[in-house]
């Protein structure tokens, strides 16, 4: 009698499984393994941050300005405060330019002048931050003749600009030329369909780019060193030297106090901390008016 | 190649050549298109029909490189001869293949895109027109509880479909284009567009392209053939699948090629 063909392919059958089954959880095991890796730095600097620094925030960490050397005490409020101040200026320039030079490279750019752009854009991005810095005491400290909340501002947005411009076109270039045509159709200018169609379309990842650039700088020390260049007072004028708190935790961190080495630990914890709320808070606060079945 | 003596003229072409780059896709069209009629464009993919009715509303010249000479009429208004491009478009509606609304826009929001972006801002007169435009493409039924609510991306598909025939009509063109308006929709969707159709022809001039000869023949009065470029023939929708006098219309109809 030959043999049953059906009964000779089951019996091959759970082999291709066994072997299917075998490569499908190497690979998976692999992925989870590589995002535990991931995870395991992010954790531990968190993680130790935060049993660092804990013990010293406290309300007048929060609310004082730094006491001199040998009193207890004292807080870092005017290096949050002059942080968010600066970080308002660089956005303010550096958003506006950035989405601006995102658009013209995804919507007009398609040439050899764009071409340009983005090659300086990426060349942009990777040149040390200190070297902003000394472009922003070029063009913004020589020219006023003192360090300024501007000058920390100038550098920052310098830095924001090409990963905004970057992100912006990418986002851009995502949405489907469909969209586009219809808005043509419709009778409607190119400019406004750049702006209330493409732009409004990718806004979602536009925001993510921005908070990106944001997040980054917002840790910065290097550019700030000397333009914004620390101050140990309350500072709200754009023509003052402003604290920040990445310069007040270099300057705490390598001084020889104790009670300096607590407060610096503490201000790496509310640096981070504050990041992360302010990226969650925009986040957030973009999706609120987001459709029901929008994207 | 002509229209019926008698019937008025909605879109008038004379020696239309349209290039992409160096290759040439339309070569010499000359037709009338009957006010408030349908006309329907068919032929083999790549044929020059899309491009012959993107040329109507110049939406052709937005592709890079591309390239159109000729003259187009559409009543009044001279299509490539001192009116600008937007204002062309504000009188030809054009409805995509793939349905595309605004997907960050509520439904009510994609109806008024074509006036709101172009400063039109009269609330009441707005609220009236979009519901007018989607009662005209038979979607106010089953959607005016989420007009403001779902956004437009969130319809089905002959949904969508609808929705944008009714983004077109709100700034009441006087033609509307169709390019191939049913081929991504099942056919209960694609018979209502074609029910749609019907009742839009009372009111405008329709160019419809379709791949599907069936439907060209239940919708519309005129039908072009298009072959490489070329206007083959262009008369009745009833002669031309009939009794074609062209060879090659007729072996297209007959699916001897394409």
């Amino acid at each position: 009698m030959p043999e049953d063909p059906i009964a000779t392919s089951k019996k091959t059958v759970p082999r291709v499984n066994l072997r299917r089954r075998v490569v499908n959880g190497a690979v998976t095991c692999a992925a989870a393994g590589s995002v535990i890796l991931v995870l395991i730095p992010l954790v531990a600097v968190f993680g130790y941050l935060v049993y660092r620094g804990i013990g010293s925030v406290n309300w007048a960490f929060l609310t004082q300005t730094p006491k001199p050397v040998g009193e207890a005490g004292g807080g870092m409020a005017n290096a949050i405060a002059g942080s968010a101040f600066i970080l308002l200026i660089a956005s303010v320039i550096g958003v506006p330019f950035g989405i601006g030079a995102g658009i013209y490279l995804a919507e007009y750019g398609r040439n050899r002048f764009g071409d340009v752009i983005r090659f300086t854009a990426d060349v942009l991005n990777g040149v040390p931050s200190i070297v902003i810095g000394i472009v922003a005491y070029g063009i913004v400290v020589l020219a006023q003749g003192h360090f300024s909340a501007l000058a920390g501002g100038v550098a920052l947005s310098l830095m924001m600009i090409p990963t905004i411009s970057r992100t912006t076109e990418e986002m851009l270039l995502l949405v489907p030329n469909s969209l586009r045509e219809a808005s043509y159709g419709l009778g409607i200018s190119r400019w406004r369909t750049t702006l209330s169609i493409t732009l409004r379309t990718a806004t979602s990842g536009v925001i993510t780019g921005v908070m990106l650039a944001f997040a980054r700088v917002a840790g910065e020390t290097a550019p700030l060193l000397f333009t914004a260049f620390g101050n140990q007072y309350w500072n709200f004028s754009m023509e003052q030297p402003t604290a920040a708190l990445p310069l007040q935790i270099f300057t705490y961190a390598i001084s020889p106090f104790d009670e300096w080495h607590r407060q610096a630990w503490a201000g790496a914890l509310v640096l981070i901390v504050l990041i992360v709320v302010s990226v969650s808070a925009v986040r957030i606060a973009a999706s609120r008016g987001m459709l029901k079945g929008a994207n | 190649m002509n229209a019926e003596p008698n019937t008025e003229i909605g879109v008038q072409v004379e020696n239309l050549n349209a290039w992409f780059g160096k290759t040439q896709a339309l070569q010499d069209i000359s037709m009338n298109v009957a006010a408030k009629h349908a006309t329907a464009i068919i032929g083999p993919s790549g044929c020059g029909k899309s491009t012959f009715v993107r040329c109507l509303n110049r939406m052709h010249e937005t592709v890079r490189d591309a390239r159109v000479t000729g003259r187009v009429r559409i009543g009044e208004l001279d299509v490539y001869n001192g009116t600008p491009a937007v204002y062309v478009r504000r009188h030809v509606g054009m409805v995509f293949q793939k349905a595309n609304p605004f997907p960050t826009m509520s439904i009510y929001d994609n109806v008024a895109a074509g006036l709101r972006l172009n400063g039109f801002s009269d609330r009441h007169k707005l609220d009236e027109i979009v519901e007018n435009s989607l009662k005209m493409a038979v979607l106010w039924d089953e959607i005016k509880g989420d007009l403001r609510k779902k956004s437009g991306a969130s319809l089905s598909g002959g949904q969508q479909q609808r929705l944008c025939i009714a983004r077109a009509l709100a700034v009441e063109p006087q033609v509307l284009l169709m390019d191939e308006p049913c081929s991504a929709l099942d056919p209960i969707s694609s018979g209502k567009i074609e029910d749609l159709i019907f009742q839009l022809k009372e009111h405008y001039t329709i160019v419809i392209v379709t791949h599907n000869m069936q439907q060209a023949a239940r919708v519309a009065e005129y039908t072009g053939f298009f072959l490489l470029g070329r206007l083959i023939e262009f008369d009745k929708t009833e002669k031309i699948f009939t009794k074609p006098s062209e060879k090659r219309t007729e072996d297209y109809i007959t699916g001897r090629f394409g």
